[in-house]
C-alpha cells in the first residue's frame, strides 16, 4: 500500500497555485490540503494524481476571521484549530461542534476545513454543516474568484462546483441565532457516520421562527430536509411535531457494509428527531 | 521521478533527506532515518501505529508525505527517555501493563503525549476518549488508560515539586 | 460420561502453598524494548542487499487465469523479478497443509490456473523497494475468465454446484457424524427438546502488524534462513522445507516478536515461502511484509464461519441430558488445518453441565473465500455462545432463572470425563460463578432493568457460564479418521537453562515466538521460583529451528503450562548436578543437603553453604577439582511431551483426553440497546476466570480485557463480509470495524483459583478466556434487553441492520 510516484510543488500564494493547476492542465493535477482523505485514496493507488500542488505553505488560506456577522474561515485551517478556535465558537459553534465528531484528533490535526470540504465526501461532517448554515463557498481559479451557495456547490459523491483549475480559498459562514446542534451515528467511536445531522433552530417566542436542517449519509451530497424545516416553522414543536417533523422528507441512503436502505432510514429519521430535540433544547435555553 | 530535499528536525536533531515526493513519513522516518520504533499498521490513517508528534500534535506519519513535514518538529517514540531513564509515560505503561504485543505502543505513547500536555489531569473517560484515535488489538485498552492517568499524576507532580524548587 | 479414573492420567501433585515469585504481578521482562520502540519486528529488518517482494492479488472470487503478460513489469525500474503463479509451481510444491485429502485442494503460495477467492496471490514481484515492487504489480496483465462463485456454505454443498476444487469433486471436504453417550435414551427420555438455527460470522484476530518474512537463500550452500514473526510448530518444519525442496537441515527459521497474533500467525508459512522463493530466484535477502489489504483478504487465518442446528433435550426441572448439533462449517477455499477447531469445541462441548450425550455433525465447506486458519478459540468460542443460547433459550421456554438452569446442571466432581471422552481436570463452577454475581452486582442491575422497563428503555444482562480449554494434545488433528494418515502423539515444548560461570541464568526458548503474551515473563517468574533469584535478572533467548529442539510454540493456550514443565524438569537435572557439586565441594553426603534461598547448605547447618554461583565457577572453570564423570558447566535442557494425552478408542466413540487442563469463566455484561438505531452499548462488564493458579495475575488480567474486547468486536462490530459476487466488502479499517476505547467498557475482573491437580503449581491455560466468553454473554444481554418485544436474536456479528431488522420483525409478527 504505498503511493504512486507524482511531481510536487509547494507554492507559496494562491495565484501561483492557480498557475501551477493550469500549466499541468493536461495531467492530472490535484491540490493536497491536509491529505488525509487523498493519501489513503493514494495508498490503495484508487486515486493516482500525476502532480500535486500542496498549499500548506500558502499562509493567507491558514486565517480565521471575522467580517461583520460573517466568520470566515481559509481553507488551509487544520481543523483541530477551527475546533479550539474562540472565533468559531463564537461565529458558527454548530461547526466547532461537528468538528469533534471528524474522525479523531490526529487526523483533525492534519487535516483541513476546506480539504473536507472539497473532498465533498457524502457521509462527511462539514459539508452537512456548510449547507445547514448556508455557506459561502469561495474559489479561485484563472479567471479570479468567485463565490457559490453551499446549496449549489456539492454536486455528487465527491464532486462539486470547483472546476478545472480552480482551488476553493475560503468558507463563509454567516452568524446564525438560535439553538444549533450536530449529532451523528456511527457504528464505532470516529468511523464513518451513517448518518450526520447539523440542525439550526431559531424561536420566537415559543414558536419555531426558523428552521435549517442538513443530513449527511443519506444521499449522494449533503441534503437539507426541507419537509421537516417547514413542518418546524411556525410550530410549538412538541413532541409529536418533532416526531412528525424527522419523518417528514424522503430519505434516499445507498446500502453498504454498515447497513442496509431500510435501516440507514430508520436510523437517519431517529438522529434527525434527536438533532431538532438538542438544538430546540438549546433554542430555549438561549432565551 | 524527481527527488526532494526535506528538512526535520527529529527528536531535537536536525536531519536532511532527499527523498521520492511520495515517500510516506512513516518510510522516512524508518528507513532513512532508521527509527524504526514508528510502526505501519494499516497505511490509510485508522490505527494509529504511526503516531508520531509534529509541531506538538499528534498526526499520522502513514497519511503523510514526508514533503509535507519540510521543516517540522518531529517527535517520535525514540525521544520519549532521557538515556536510561524512561518517561513516565513509559515507566507507567511498563508497571500497569499497558502493553502486551508491543505494537501499537509507540504511537498510543506519543498519542498520550499530546492528551496530556492538551489537559494535564484527565479523567479516565478523557483519556478513553483521547486513546480512541490508536487501535490496539491486545489490551483493550484498560491498563493504557490507567498507564496514561497515572502518568498524568507523576508528570503534574513532578512539574509542582520543579515549580516549588524555582519559587 | 464417568467421573472415576481412567488410564493415562498423571499423578496427582501436590503444590506448594509459599511461593515467592509465581502469583506476584511483575512488570513484564518482555516490556522495556517495545516501550523504547526498540522491538526489533520483522519489518525493522534490513540486511545488506535486502530487496522488497509485493504480491498481486486476485480481483475476482473465482476465475481462470487464462493469461498473464509480466513483460512490462519486468522492465520497470527497480524491479529484480516478476514471478507468476504457473512459475511459482515450478519453483515450490505445495504449501504444508493438515487438511484432509491435501492432495485434492492443492494449495500453493500463489494460484495456479484458476484463483479462488478475492484477494488470492497471482503473482510476485520484488524490487528495490515496495514502492517500486508496487509499481511493478500495476504492469502485470492478466486475464480472467470469471467462473460462477459460491458464498453461501450451505449452497456449496448441494448437488450440482461448482466446485471449487475439482478434483475434491465436492465442496465438501469432511463429513462425519460422532455419538458420544447414549442420545437416543436421552431424547426419548426428554421432556422438552429445545431447538434453534444460528449463525455465526466470520471475523478474524487482525493484529496489528502483518505477517511478514525477511529471507535469505545462500546459493552457496543451499542453505534458507528466514526471518519471521510466524515460527511455531518447529516439530514440523520439515514440511516447510519439503515445499521450498530443500533438505530439512537446510532450513532455518528464526523467531522474530509479533506485534499481535491472536492465532492469526500460527504456522503462517506462505509469507516465508513466498520470501524464500524470491531470494533464491534473485540472489539477494528479499522482506516480504503483507500489507493490510494481503492482511485481510490473505492472511488464510479467517476465523470459524459457521451454521448450526441444535437440539437440546431437556426436562422440566432444567435438567439438561443430551445435545445434538449439525454443523456446516464455511471454511473458504483451501482448509489448512482440517476441522481441528471442531476438536475444540468437542473438548469442552458440554460446557460446564453434566449433559450425558452429545451428538456431533460437522460438515466442511469450501467456498470462494479466504480460508480459515486460527484465531483466539479456534473454534471453542463458536461452541461456547451455542451452547449457552440453547441453556438460555431452554431457561426461557421453562420458565427458570438463567442463573438457577446453569447452577443446577453443573459438574462438580473431579476429574470429570465429559461424553466424548476429554477429561475436566478440576473447577469449582459455584465458587465463580457466586464471584461473579457480586462482583458484577448482579441483583443491583435486575433492579435497574425493571426500572429502566418501565420506562421504554431496553437493558439486558447477560450471563453465562462456560469452558476455557487450555494445553491441546496430538491427537485431535488426526481422531476425525478411522485410518488416519499420521496419527502423531506429541506437541512437545523445549526450555534449556544455563547457569553461567557467575550464577546467572540464560534460558532458551524454542518455536515461542513472542506474540504479545508473556513467555519470557512466564520463564522468569518460573526460574526465579525455583532458584530464588529475581525473575528481572533471567536473561531469555529464543533459537531459531535448525538448532532447535523439538517444540510446537503458542496456541490453544498452552504457553505457561508447556513452559513450566520445561522449566521443571530442566530444573530438576542443574539442580541434582549442583547438589552433587556442592556435595564434593562441601565434603558433604547429598542426602544432608538441602536447597534455600538460592544454595544448597547442610541441613540445620546454615552457616555451611554453597550458593549457586560459588558452585557455578567451579563447575564452569574447575573441572579437574570434581569427579571424574562430570562435564564442565551447568546447563541442561527438557524436552516436555504432553502430560496428559490418552488416544482415542477404534470405534472413535470416545475421543480420549485431549485438552485435560479446563479453565472456566462467567462473564456478566449489562447492557443497553437503542432499539431506534439497533446500537448496543455497555453499563457494566464484570469478569471472573479460573485458571488454576496464577502466574502473573495482572497478566492474565491483561488477556481477559484483550480479548473481551475482541470478543465485542465478534459480537457487535467485525465481520468479513462477502457479497454475494465474493467481493470482499470490509477490505479495509474503514469498513472491518475494531472496537476501540470508546467501544470496550471498564471491566471488573475477578479471579478463582483452583489448581490443577496435574500440572506444576496447577497452572492451566488462559489466554484465549476472553474471546471465548464475551460473544455469548453479549449476545446473551441483548436477547435480555430485548426479550419484552419479544426479540431473539441469533446471528452474530448484532450490526444495527440485524437487530433493526429483528425488532422489526418481532413488531409485525405482533400487529
Amino acid at each position: 500500500m504505498k503511493p504512486p510516484p507524482f511531481h510536487y510543488a509547494a507554492p507559496t500564494s494562491v495565484a501561483e497555485a492557480v498557475e501551477l493547476l493550469a500549466a499541468h492542465a493536461d495531467d492530472e493535477a490535484r491540490v493536497l490540503a491536509g491529505g488525509q482523505s487523498l493519501v489513503p485514496l493514494m495508498n490503495f493507488r484508487l486515486a493516482q494524481p500525476t502532480h500535486l500542488i500542496d498549499l500548506r505553505r500558502v499562509e493567507e488560506l491558514a486565517r480565521i476571521r471575522t467580517e461583520g456577522d460573517t466568520l470566515v474561515i481559509g481553507a488551509m485551517v487544520r481543523q483541530s484549530v477551527a475546533e479550539h478556535s474562540a472565533e468559531v465558537a463564537l461565529g458558527a459553534p454548530l461547526l466547532a461542534e461537528a468538528l469533534g465528531y471528524v474522525a479523531h484528533t490526529p487526523i483533525r490535526n492534519s487535516g483541513t476545513i476546506g480539504g473536507s470540504i472539497a473532498h465533498a465526501d457524502p457521509a462527511a461532517e462539514l459539508p452537512a454543516v456548510a449547507l445547514a448554515l448556508d455557506a459561502e463557498l469561495v474559489v479561485a481559479g484563472p479567471e479570479g474568484t468567485h463565490s457559490v451557495a453551499a446549496a449549489d456547490f456539492f454536486r455528487g459523491p465527491f464532486s462539486t462546483a470547483i472546476g478545472p483549475g480552480e482551488i476553493l480559498t475560503e468558507v463563509r459562514i454567516p452568524r446564525r441565532a438560535g439553538g444549533h446542534a450536530f449529532v451523528e451515528f456511527a457504528r464505532t467511536h470516529g468511523s464513518f457516520a451513517l448518518v450526520g445531522v447539523a440542525a439550526v433552530i431559531e424561536l420566537a417566542g415559543t414558536t419555531v421562527a426558523k428552521a435549517s436542517l442538513a443530513l449527511s449519509g443519506v444521499g449522494p451530497t449533503p441534503v437539507r430536509a426541507p419537509a421537516a424545516e417547514q413542518a418546524l416553522t411556525g410550530s410549538d414543536a412538541d413532541a409529536d411535531a418533532v416526531r412528525a417533523a424527522a419523518a417528514a422528507d424522503v430519505l434516499s441512503p445507498a446500502a453498504d457494509v454498515h447497513g442496509d436502505v431500510e435501516t440507514r432510514v430508520e436510523i437517519a429519521r431517529s438522529y434527525l428527531r434527536r438533532g431538532i430535540e438538542l438544538a430546540l433544547q438549546r433554542a430555549q435555553d438561549r432565551r | 521521478m524527481d527527488r526532494h530535499e526535506v528538512t526535520m528536525i527529529v527528536n531535537g536533531r536536525p536531519s536532511t533527506v532527499l527523498v521520492e515526493a511520495r515517500k510516506l513519513l512513516v518510510d522516512v522516518l524508518r528507513e532513512d532515518l532508521g527509527l524504526t520504533g514508528t510502526h505501519v499498521g494499516c497505511e490509510h490513517g485508522v490505527c494509529g501505529t504511526c503516531t508520531v508528534l509534529l509541531d506538538g500534535r499528534s498526526i499520522r506519519s502513514c497519511t503523510t508525505f514526508a514533503v509535507q513535514a519540510d521543516g517540522a518538529q518531529i517527535r517520535t517514540v525514540e525521544g520519549l527517555a532521557d538515556g536510561a531513564q524512561l518517561h513516565p509515560l513509559q515507566d507507567e505503561f511498563w508497571d500497569k501493563q499497558g502493553l502486551q504485543c508491543g505494537y501499537c505502543t509507540p504511537g498510543m505513547l506519543m498519542r498520550a503525549c499530546e492528551i496530556i500536555d492538551q489537559n494535564p489531569d484527565p479523567t479516565p473517560a478523557q483519556v478513553r476518549e483521547g486513546i480512541a484515535s490508536n487501535l490496539c488489538r491486545c489490551t483493550g485498552y484498560q491498563f493504557i488508560t490507567e498507564a496514561v492517568c497515572a502518568a498524568a499524576a507523576r508528570m503534574r507532580a513532578d512539574s509542582e515539586s520543579s515549580t516549588g524548587a524555582q519559587a | 460420561m464417568t467421573t472415576t479414573d481412567r488410564g493415562g492420567a498423571p499423578p496427582v501433585r501436590t503444590h506448594k502453598t509459599d511461593r515467592t515469585w509465581v502469583g506476584k504481578s511483575i512488570r513484564r521482562v518482555e516490556d522495556p524494548k517495545f516501550l523504547r520502540g526498540r522491538g526489533g519486528y520483522v519489518g525493522d529488518m534490513t540486511l545488506p542487499g535486502m530487496v522488497h517482494a509485493a504480491v498481486l492479488r486476485s480481483p475476482h472470487a473465482h476465475a481462470r487465469i487464462t493469461r498473464i503478460d509480466t513483460t512490462a513489469a519486468l522492465a520497470a525500474p527497480g524491479v529484480h523479478a516478476v514471478i507468476t503463479g504457473a512459475q511459482a509451481a515450478e519453483l515450490c510444491d505445495p504449501l504444508p497443509d493438515f487438511g484432509p485429502a491435501p492432495a485434492q485442494h492443492t494449495w500453493r503460495c500463489l494460484a495456479v490456473n484458476k484463483v479462488r477467492y478475492v484477494g488470492e496471490g497471482v503473482a510476485v514481484a520484488v524490487a528495490d523497494s515496495r514502492y517500486l515492487a508496487e509499481d511493478a504489480l500495476a504492469l502485470i496483465d492478466v486475464d480472467y475468465e470469471p467462473l460462477p462463485v459460491l458464498v453461501d456454505p450451505e449452497q456449496a454443498l448441494r448437488e450440482g454446484a461448482p466446485l471449487v476444487h475439482e478434483d475434491l469433486g465436492s465442496n465438501c471436504a469432511y463429513e462425519r457424524t460422532f455419538q458420544f453417550g447414549d442420545v437416543d435414551r436421552d431424547f426419548a427420555e426428554a421432556d422438552v427438546i429445545v431447538t434453534d438455527h444460528l449463525r455465526w460470522h466470520r471475523s478474524g484476530g487482525q493484529p496489528l502488524e502483518t505477517v511478514g518474512a525477511v529471507a535469505d537463500f545462500d546459493l552457496a550452500t543451499g542453505s534458507l534462513t528466514v526471518h519471521t514473526n510466524s515460527l511455531s510448530f518447529t516439530s514440523y518444519l520439515f514440511m516447510v522445507a519439503g515445499t521450498m525442496k530443500i533438505p530439512n537441515n537446510k532450513l532455518d527459521i528464526r523467531p522474530m516478536p509479533a506485534g499481535g497474533s491472536f492465532g492469526s500467525k500460527l504456522f503462517a508459512t506462505k509469507p516465508a515461502v513466498l520470501a524464500g522463493m524470491c531470494s533464491r530466484a534473485v540472489g539477494r535477502p528479499v522482506q516480504y511484509l503483507e500489507d493490510r489489504v494481503d492482511n485481510i483478504s490473505n492472511c488464510d487465518h479467517h476465523g470459524s464461519d459457521r451454521v448450526y442446528d441444535v437440539q437440546l433435550a431437556v426436562m422440566r426441572d432444567g435438567t439438561l441430558r443430551g445435545i445434538k448439533i449439525d454443523t456446516v462449517d464455511d471454511y473458504g477455499a483451501y482448509i489448512q488445518f482440517g476441522v481441528g477447531h471442531h476438536g475444540n469445541a468437542l473438548a469442552q462441548v458440554v460446557g460446564p453441565y453434566r449433559i450425558s450425550s452429545v451428538e456431533y455433525r460437522v460438515r466442511a465447506a469450501l467456498t470462494n473465500k479466504n480460508q480459515q486458519g486460527a484465531y483466539r478459540g479456534f473454534g471453542s468460542e463458536v461452541n461456547n455462545w451455542m451452547l449457552e443460547q440453547m441453556v438460555d433459550k431452554a431457561a426461557r421456554e421453562l420458565g427458570l432463572d438463567p442463573v438457577e438452569i446453569r447452577r443446577r446442571n453443573f459438574i462438580r466432581e473431579f476429574p470429570h470425563f465429559i461424553p466424548t471422552g476429554n477429561v475436566y481436570d478440576s473447577g469449582d463452577y459455584d465458587a465463580v460463578l457466586d464471584k461473579a454475581l457480586e462482583l458484577s452486582e448482579y441483583e443491583h442491575w435486575r433492579a435497574e432493568q425493571a426500572k429502566a422497563r418501565e420506562e421504554g428503555r431496553y437493558i439486558g444482562i447477560g450471563l453465562i457460564t462456560a469452558q476455557e480449554r487450555s494445553v491441546f494434545s496430538a491427537t485431535e488433528f488426526w481422531f476425525w479418521f478411522d485410518e488416519p494418515g499420521a496419527p502423531v502423539t506429541s506437541m512437545p515444548e523445549s526450555v534449556t537453562l544455563k547457569v553461567d560461570a557467575t550464577g546467572g541464568i540464560t534460558a532458551t526458548l524454542y518455536s515461542c515466538a513472542f506474540w504479545g503474551n508473556s513467555p519470557e515473563t512466564m520463564v522468569a517468574q518460573l526460574v526465579a521460583e525455583e532458584f530464588d533469584c529475581d525473575p528481572h535478572d533471567v536473561s531469555i533467548v529464543y533459537q531459531g529451528s535448525k538448532n532447535g529442539l523439538p517444540a510446537t510454540g503458542p496456541g490453544g493456550s498452552r504457553t505457561t503450562v508447556m513452559l513450566a514443565g520445561a522449566v521443571e524438569g530442566a530444573t530438576a537435572k542443574i539442580k541434582a548436578k549442583a547438589l552433587r557439586a556442592a556435595a564434593h565441594l562441601m565434603e558433604a553426603n547429598p542426602d544432608d543437603l538441602e536447597w534455600v534461598a538460592g544454595g544448597y547448605q547442610v541441613k540445620g547447618v546454615p552457616e555451611q553453604r554453597k550458593t549457586l554461583a560459588e558452585i557455578a565457577i567451579m563447575l564452569h572453570l574447575f573441572k579437574h577439582s570434581f569427579p571424574e564423570d562430570m562435564e564442565s558447566g551447568l546447563e541442561d535442557s527438557k524436552v516436555f511431551d504432553h502430560p496428559y494425552t490418552t488416544m482415542p478408542s477404534a470405534d472413535r466413540k470416545d475421543l480420549g483426553v485431549f485438552y485435560p487442563f479446563m479453565g472456566h469463566a462467567c462473564h456478566v455484561p449489562v447492557v443497553e440497546v437503542d432499539v431506534e438505531t439497533g446500537s448496543v452499548r455497555f453499563l457494566a462488564y464484570a469478569a471472573v476466570h479460573d485458571c488454576g493458579t496464577l502466574v502473573n495475575p495482572r497478566s492474565l488480567a491483561g488477556h481477559i480485557v484483550g480479548g473481551t474486547a475482541q470478543g465485542i468486536g465478534t459480537a457487535l462490530y467485525e465481520e468479513f463480509v462477502y457479497d454475494d459476487d465474493g467481493q470482499l466488502l470490509a477490505s479495509s479499517y474503514l469498513d472491518y470495524l475494531m472496537p476501540t476505547a470508546m467501544e470496550v467498557p471498564e471491566l471488573r475482573i475477578g479471579h478463582h483459583e483452583t489448581p490443577s491437580p496435574y500440572t506444576l503449581h496447577g497452572i492451566k491455560g488462559g489466554g484465549e478466556g476472553g474471546r471465548m466468553m464475551a460473544p455469548a454473554a453479549i449476545n446473551v444481554a441483548v436477547n435480555d434487553a430485548l426479550a419484552p418485544l419479544g426479540v431473539r436474536v441469533t446471528e452474530l456479528p448484532m450490526t444495527p441492520e440485524r437487530l433493526r431488522a429483528a425488532i422489526r420483525a418481532a413488531k409485525a409478527a405482533r400487529a
